[in-house]
Protein backbone atom coordinates (compact mmCIF):
# COMPACT_ATOMS: atom_id res chain seq x y z
CA UNK A 1 0.00 0.00 0.00
CA UNK A 2 2.81 2.58 0.75
CA UNK A 3 4.18 2.09 -2.33
CA UNK A 4 1.79 3.05 -4.32
CA UNK A 5 3.31 5.79 -6.55
CA UNK A 6 2.44 9.15 -6.98
CA UNK A 7 4.60 11.52 -8.43
CA UNK A 8 5.79 14.23 -6.45
CA UNK A 9 6.50 17.75 -7.67
CA UNK A 10 9.63 18.99 -6.93
CA UNK A 11 8.57 21.96 -5.00
CA UNK A 12 6.26 20.27 -2.29
CA UNK A 13 5.76 17.81 0.15
CA UNK A 14 4.73 14.78 -1.26
CA UNK A 15 0.72 14.76 -1.21
CA UNK A 16 -0.67 11.74 0.92
CA UNK A 17 -1.73 8.36 -0.08
CA UNK A 18 -5.31 7.21 0.54
CA UNK A 19 -5.85 3.36 1.31
CA UNK A 20 -8.26 2.51 -1.51
CA UNK A 21 -11.75 2.20 0.09
CA UNK A 22 -12.40 -1.66 -1.00
CA UNK A 23 -8.83 -2.45 1.36
CA UNK A 24 -10.57 -0.73 4.23
CA UNK A 25 -14.02 -2.04 4.36
CA UNK A 26 -13.93 -5.57 5.71
CA UNK A 27 -11.62 -4.02 8.52
CA UNK A 28 -13.94 -1.69 8.87
CA UNK A 29 -16.79 -3.74 9.45
CA UNK A 30 -15.10 -6.22 11.52
CA UNK A 31 -13.82 -3.25 13.94
CA UNK A 32 -16.97 -1.82 14.49
CA UNK A 33 -18.75 -5.11 15.00
CA UNK A 34 -16.46 -5.89 17.63
CA UNK A 35 -16.25 -2.24 19.16
CA UNK A 36 -20.53 -2.53 20.03
CA UNK A 37 -19.75 -5.74 21.70
CA UNK A 38 -17.08 -4.14 23.68
CA UNK A 39 -18.96 -0.89 24.54
CA UNK A 40 -21.98 -2.71 25.07
CA UNK A 41 -20.48 -4.58 28.07
CA UNK A 42 -18.24 -2.43 29.80
CA UNK A 43 -21.70 1.07 28.87
CA UNK A 44 -24.35 -1.37 29.73
CA UNK A 45 -24.52 -5.37 30.62
CA UNK A 46 -26.31 -5.86 33.52
CA UNK A 47 -28.08 -2.50 33.61
CA UNK A 48 -30.64 -2.06 30.90
CA UNK A 49 -30.31 -5.39 29.93
CA UNK A 50 -28.86 -8.46 30.75
CA UNK A 51 -26.84 -11.27 28.96
CA UNK A 52 -24.44 -12.93 31.37
CA UNK A 53 -26.83 -13.85 34.56
CA UNK A 54 -25.74 -11.81 38.00
CA UNK A 55 -24.15 -8.76 38.38
CA UNK A 56 -20.54 -9.09 38.50
CA UNK A 57 -20.23 -7.45 35.16
CA UNK A 58 -22.69 -4.39 36.04
CA UNK A 59 -20.60 -4.37 39.69
CA UNK A 60 -16.43 -4.62 38.16
CA UNK A 61 -17.22 -2.08 35.46
CA UNK A 62 -19.01 0.41 37.87
CA UNK A 63 -16.67 3.51 38.03
CA UNK A 64 -15.91 3.37 34.58
CA UNK A 65 -19.15 2.84 33.29
CA UNK A 66 -20.10 6.71 35.74
CA UNK A 67 -17.30 8.03 34.54
CA UNK A 68 -17.18 7.34 31.00
CA UNK A 69 -20.59 8.78 30.47
CA UNK A 70 -22.61 6.01 30.28
CA UNK A 71 -26.33 5.85 32.49
CA UNK A 72 -25.66 3.30 35.36
CA UNK A 73 -28.53 2.22 38.49
CA UNK B 1 0.55 1.73 5.20
CA UNK B 2 -2.18 -1.18 5.66
CA UNK B 3 -5.76 -1.03 7.39
CA UNK B 4 -4.00 -3.91 9.53
CA UNK B 5 -1.30 -1.74 10.86
CA UNK B 6 -3.34 1.24 11.66
CA UNK B 7 -6.25 -1.17 13.22
CA UNK B 8 -3.45 -2.25 15.54
CA UNK B 9 -1.47 1.11 15.84
CA UNK B 10 -4.96 2.31 17.39
CA UNK B 11 -5.50 -0.15 19.54
CA UNK B 12 -2.33 -0.22 21.24
CA UNK B 13 -2.52 3.60 21.50
CA UNK B 14 -6.15 3.07 23.16
CA UNK B 15 -4.43 0.55 25.83
CA UNK B 16 -1.67 3.63 26.28
CA UNK B 17 -4.70 6.54 26.52
CA UNK B 18 -6.64 3.82 28.51
CA UNK B 19 -3.60 3.83 30.87
CA UNK B 20 -3.30 8.02 30.92
CA UNK B 21 -7.02 7.91 31.24
CA UNK B 22 -7.27 5.20 34.62
CA UNK B 23 -4.82 7.79 36.29
CA UNK B 24 -6.78 10.60 35.55
CA UNK B 25 -9.97 9.27 36.66
CA UNK B 26 -8.66 7.77 40.10
CA UNK B 27 -7.41 11.14 40.67
CA UNK B 28 -9.93 13.52 39.56
CA UNK B 29 -13.20 10.85 39.34
CA UNK B 30 -13.47 8.79 42.00
CA UNK B 31 -13.43 11.23 45.19
CA UNK B 32 -16.26 12.59 43.76
CA UNK B 33 -17.57 8.90 42.99
CA UNK B 34 -17.08 7.97 46.72
CA UNK B 35 -18.58 11.20 47.69
CA UNK B 36 -21.73 10.31 45.79
CA UNK B 37 -22.10 6.95 47.50
CA UNK B 38 -21.51 8.05 50.95
CA UNK B 39 -24.78 10.43 49.93
CA UNK B 40 -26.30 7.39 48.70
CA UNK B 41 -26.10 5.09 52.10
CA UNK B 42 -26.99 8.00 53.90
CA UNK B 43 -30.59 7.97 52.07
CA UNK B 44 -30.79 4.64 52.45
CA UNK B 45 -33.01 3.03 54.95
CA UNK B 46 -31.14 1.02 57.11
CA UNK B 47 -31.32 -2.57 56.10
CA UNK B 48 -32.05 -1.68 53.03
CA UNK B 49 -28.40 -1.72 51.98
CA UNK B 50 -27.40 -3.92 48.97
CA UNK B 51 -24.55 -7.09 49.17
CA UNK B 52 -21.65 -5.83 47.84
CA UNK B 53 -21.03 -8.24 45.22
CA UNK B 54 -17.22 -6.61 44.34
CA UNK B 55 -15.82 -4.76 46.53
CA UNK B 56 -15.50 -0.74 46.67
CA UNK B 57 -11.87 -1.07 46.67
CA UNK B 58 -11.81 -3.14 44.06
CA UNK B 59 -14.55 -0.95 41.82
CA UNK B 60 -12.25 1.72 42.04
CA UNK B 61 -8.96 0.37 41.15
CA UNK B 62 -9.39 -3.31 39.06
CA UNK B 63 -12.72 -2.17 37.78
CA UNK B 64 -12.18 1.33 36.45
CA UNK B 65 -9.09 -0.02 35.14
CA UNK B 66 -10.97 -2.88 32.98
CA UNK B 67 -13.76 -0.69 31.86
CA UNK B 68 -11.59 2.32 30.65
CA UNK B 69 -8.76 0.39 28.60
CA UNK B 70 -11.24 -1.88 27.33
CA UNK B 71 -13.18 1.17 26.06
CA UNK B 72 -9.58 3.09 24.91
CA UNK B 73 -8.58 0.11 23.22
CA UNK B 74 -12.02 -0.50 21.68
CA UNK B 75 -12.64 3.15 20.31
CA UNK B 76 -8.71 3.62 19.93
CA UNK B 77 -8.92 0.73 17.25
CA UNK B 78 -12.00 2.44 15.57
CA UNK B 79 -10.38 5.40 15.51
CA UNK B 80 -6.98 3.73 13.98
CA UNK B 81 -9.74 2.81 11.02
CA UNK B 82 -11.47 6.26 11.00
CA UNK B 83 -7.93 7.49 9.99
CA UNK B 84 -6.81 5.29 7.31
CA UNK B 85 -10.82 6.69 6.09
CA UNK B 86 -9.43 10.22 6.63
CA UNK B 87 -6.11 9.90 5.74
CA UNK B 88 -5.15 11.14 1.82
CA UNK B 89 -8.65 12.41 1.65
CA UNK B 90 -8.07 15.83 3.45
CA UNK B 91 -6.50 17.80 0.50
CA UNK B 92 -2.63 17.33 1.47
CA UNK B 93 -3.15 17.28 4.72
CA UNK B 94 -0.73 15.12 6.75
CA UNK B 95 -0.38 12.26 9.55
CA UNK B 96 -0.34 14.41 12.10
CA UNK B 97 -2.94 17.26 11.37
CA UNK B 98 -5.34 14.33 10.22
CA UNK B 99 -5.00 12.49 13.46
CA UNK B 100 -5.74 15.70 15.60
CA UNK B 101 -8.34 16.66 13.45
CA UNK B 102 -10.26 13.27 13.54
CA UNK B 103 -9.60 12.79 17.38
CA UNK B 104 -11.39 16.27 17.34
CA UNK B 105 -13.88 15.12 15.27
CA UNK B 106 -14.66 11.38 17.36
CA UNK B 107 -14.55 13.17 20.91
CA UNK B 108 -16.97 15.53 20.00
CA UNK B 109 -19.16 13.24 18.51
CA UNK B 110 -18.94 10.24 20.13
CA UNK B 111 -18.66 12.49 23.58
CA UNK B 112 -19.45 15.88 23.81
CA UNK B 113 -22.66 16.33 22.00
CA UNK B 114 -24.37 13.22 23.76
CA UNK B 115 -23.08 14.88 27.17
CA UNK B 116 -24.75 18.34 26.25
CA UNK B 117 -28.18 16.66 26.54
CA UNK B 118 -27.62 13.67 28.81
CA UNK B 119 -24.51 14.53 31.09
CA UNK B 120 -22.46 11.98 32.58
CA UNK B 121 -24.04 11.11 36.33
CA UNK B 122 -22.64 10.13 39.78
CA UNK B 123 -24.16 7.43 41.64
CA UNK B 124 -27.15 8.37 43.48
CA UNK B 125 -28.30 10.34 40.33
CA UNK B 126 -30.88 8.61 38.57
CA UNK B 127 -33.36 6.34 39.22
CA UNK B 128 -33.02 2.48 39.34
CA UNK B 129 -36.77 2.28 37.57
CA UNK B 130 -35.24 4.04 33.92
CA UNK B 131 -32.06 2.70 33.45
CA UNK B 132 -33.39 0.76 30.50
CA UNK B 133 -35.31 4.25 29.11
CA UNK B 134 -32.05 6.51 29.95
CA UNK B 135 -29.50 3.65 28.46
CA UNK B 136 -31.92 3.53 25.14
CA UNK B 137 -31.72 7.28 25.12
CA UNK B 138 -27.97 8.16 25.42
CA UNK B 139 -27.12 5.46 22.95
CA UNK B 140 -29.52 6.72 20.32
CA UNK B 141 -27.77 9.96 21.01
CA UNK B 142 -24.44 8.84 20.27
CA UNK B 143 -26.04 7.00 17.18
CA UNK B 144 -27.16 10.23 15.57
CA UNK B 145 -24.35 12.39 16.76
CA UNK B 146 -21.85 10.13 14.96
CA UNK B 147 -23.98 9.64 12.20
CA UNK B 148 -24.90 12.79 11.69
CA UNK B 149 -20.84 13.59 12.15
CA UNK B 150 -20.28 11.55 9.42
CA UNK B 151 -22.95 12.85 6.91
CA UNK B 152 -21.82 16.61 7.86
CA UNK B 153 -18.05 15.38 6.76
CA UNK B 154 -19.12 14.00 3.46
CA UNK B 155 -21.02 17.06 2.39
CA UNK B 156 -18.55 19.16 3.31
CA UNK B 157 -16.07 16.94 1.13
CA UNK B 158 -18.31 17.19 -1.55
CA UNK B 159 -19.06 21.08 -1.12
CA UNK B 160 -14.94 21.61 -1.31
CA UNK B 161 -15.32 21.12 -4.85
CA UNK B 162 -17.45 24.45 -5.39
CA UNK B 163 -16.46 26.42 -2.21
CA UNK B 164 -12.88 26.80 -0.66
CA UNK B 165 -11.84 24.16 2.29
CA UNK B 166 -12.68 27.05 4.84
CA UNK B 167 -16.35 27.74 3.89
CA UNK B 168 -16.54 23.97 2.89
CA UNK B 169 -15.89 22.78 6.62
CA UNK B 170 -17.88 25.68 8.38
CA UNK B 171 -20.59 24.65 6.59
CA UNK B 172 -20.08 20.98 7.95
CA UNK B 173 -19.80 22.08 11.23
CA UNK B 174 -23.00 24.17 10.99
CA UNK B 175 -24.99 21.24 9.58
CA UNK B 176 -23.81 18.79 12.16
CA UNK B 177 -24.57 21.49 14.76
CA UNK B 178 -27.90 21.87 13.54
CA UNK B 179 -29.46 18.55 13.47
CA UNK B 180 -27.40 17.22 16.84
CA UNK B 181 -29.91 20.64 18.22
CA UNK B 182 -32.34 19.71 16.56
CA UNK B 183 -32.18 15.67 18.09
CA UNK B 184 -31.47 16.77 21.37
CA UNK B 185 -34.79 19.52 21.17
CA UNK B 186 -36.86 16.80 19.84
CA UNK B 187 -35.57 13.69 22.64
CA UNK B 188 -36.86 13.88 26.00
CA UNK B 189 -34.80 15.17 28.45
CA UNK B 190 -33.56 13.37 31.72
CA UNK B 191 -33.36 15.17 35.18
CA UNK B 192 -32.91 12.62 38.32
CA UNK B 193 -30.73 14.96 40.34
CA UNK B 194 -32.27 14.62 44.11
CA UNK B 195 -33.09 17.73 45.25
CA UNK B 196 -30.59 18.11 47.80
CA UNK B 197 -27.55 16.50 45.65
CA UNK B 198 -24.51 18.48 45.97
CA UNK B 199 -24.61 20.76 42.74
CA UNK B 200 -20.62 21.29 43.61
CA UNK B 201 -20.31 17.73 43.85
CA UNK B 202 -22.42 16.95 40.07
CA UNK B 203 -20.00 19.59 38.48
CA UNK B 204 -17.01 18.14 39.67
CA UNK B 205 -18.02 14.84 39.04
CA UNK B 206 -19.25 16.11 35.20
CA UNK B 207 -16.37 18.01 34.58
CA UNK B 208 -13.77 14.53 35.96
CA UNK B 209 -15.79 12.78 33.55
CA UNK B 210 -14.96 15.51 30.46
CA UNK B 211 -11.69 15.35 31.45
CA UNK B 212 -11.28 11.26 31.42
CA UNK B 213 -12.44 11.21 27.28
CA UNK B 214 -10.37 14.19 26.97
CA UNK B 215 -7.42 12.36 28.18
CA UNK B 216 -8.53 9.54 25.90
CA UNK B 217 -9.23 11.53 22.55
CA UNK B 218 -5.83 14.22 22.96
CA UNK B 219 -3.81 10.33 23.37
CA UNK B 220 -5.39 9.13 20.45
CA UNK B 221 -4.61 12.47 18.41
CA UNK B 222 -1.13 12.97 19.11
CA UNK B 223 0.33 9.97 19.85
CA UNK B 224 -1.36 7.86 17.00
CA UNK B 225 -0.28 10.73 14.76
CA UNK B 226 3.52 10.84 16.19
CA UNK B 227 3.91 7.26 15.86
CA UNK B 228 2.39 7.30 11.80
CA UNK B 229 4.35 9.86 11.08
CA UNK B 230 7.52 8.13 11.94
CA UNK B 231 6.51 5.17 10.40
CA UNK B 232 6.16 6.75 7.30
CA UNK B 233 9.33 8.88 7.87
CA UNK B 234 11.20 5.16 7.85
CA UNK B 235 9.42 4.35 4.83
CA UNK B 236 10.05 7.17 2.42
CA UNK B 237 13.84 7.20 3.80
CA UNK B 238 14.32 3.42 2.98
CA UNK B 239 12.28 3.83 -0.47
CA UNK B 240 13.61 7.37 -1.46
CA UNK B 241 12.29 6.95 -4.72
CA UNK B 242 8.94 6.46 -3.85
CA UNK B 243 8.98 9.72 -1.58
CA UNK B 244 5.01 10.12 -2.13
CA UNK B 245 4.21 7.84 1.08
CA UNK B 246 5.79 10.90 2.82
Amino acid sequence: MAQVSALSTPHSAPAPVAIPLRDLLPWAVFGLLLVLVAVYFVGAEQGATSLVSGHWVHEVTHDGRHILGFPCH
Amino acid sequence: MTARTLLVRGMLVGVVAGLLAVAFSSLFGEPQINNAIAYEAAHTPPGDHEHELVSRTLQATVGLAVAVLVYGAALGGVFGLAFAFAYGRLGRLGARPTALLVAAVGFVAVYAAPFVKYPASPPAVGNPDTIGRRTALYFLMIVVSVAVAIVATLVGRSLNRRLDTWTASLVAVAVFVAVVALAGLVLPAVDEVPGDFSATLLWRFRLASLGTQLVLWTTFGLLFGALTERSLRRQADKTPQAAAVG
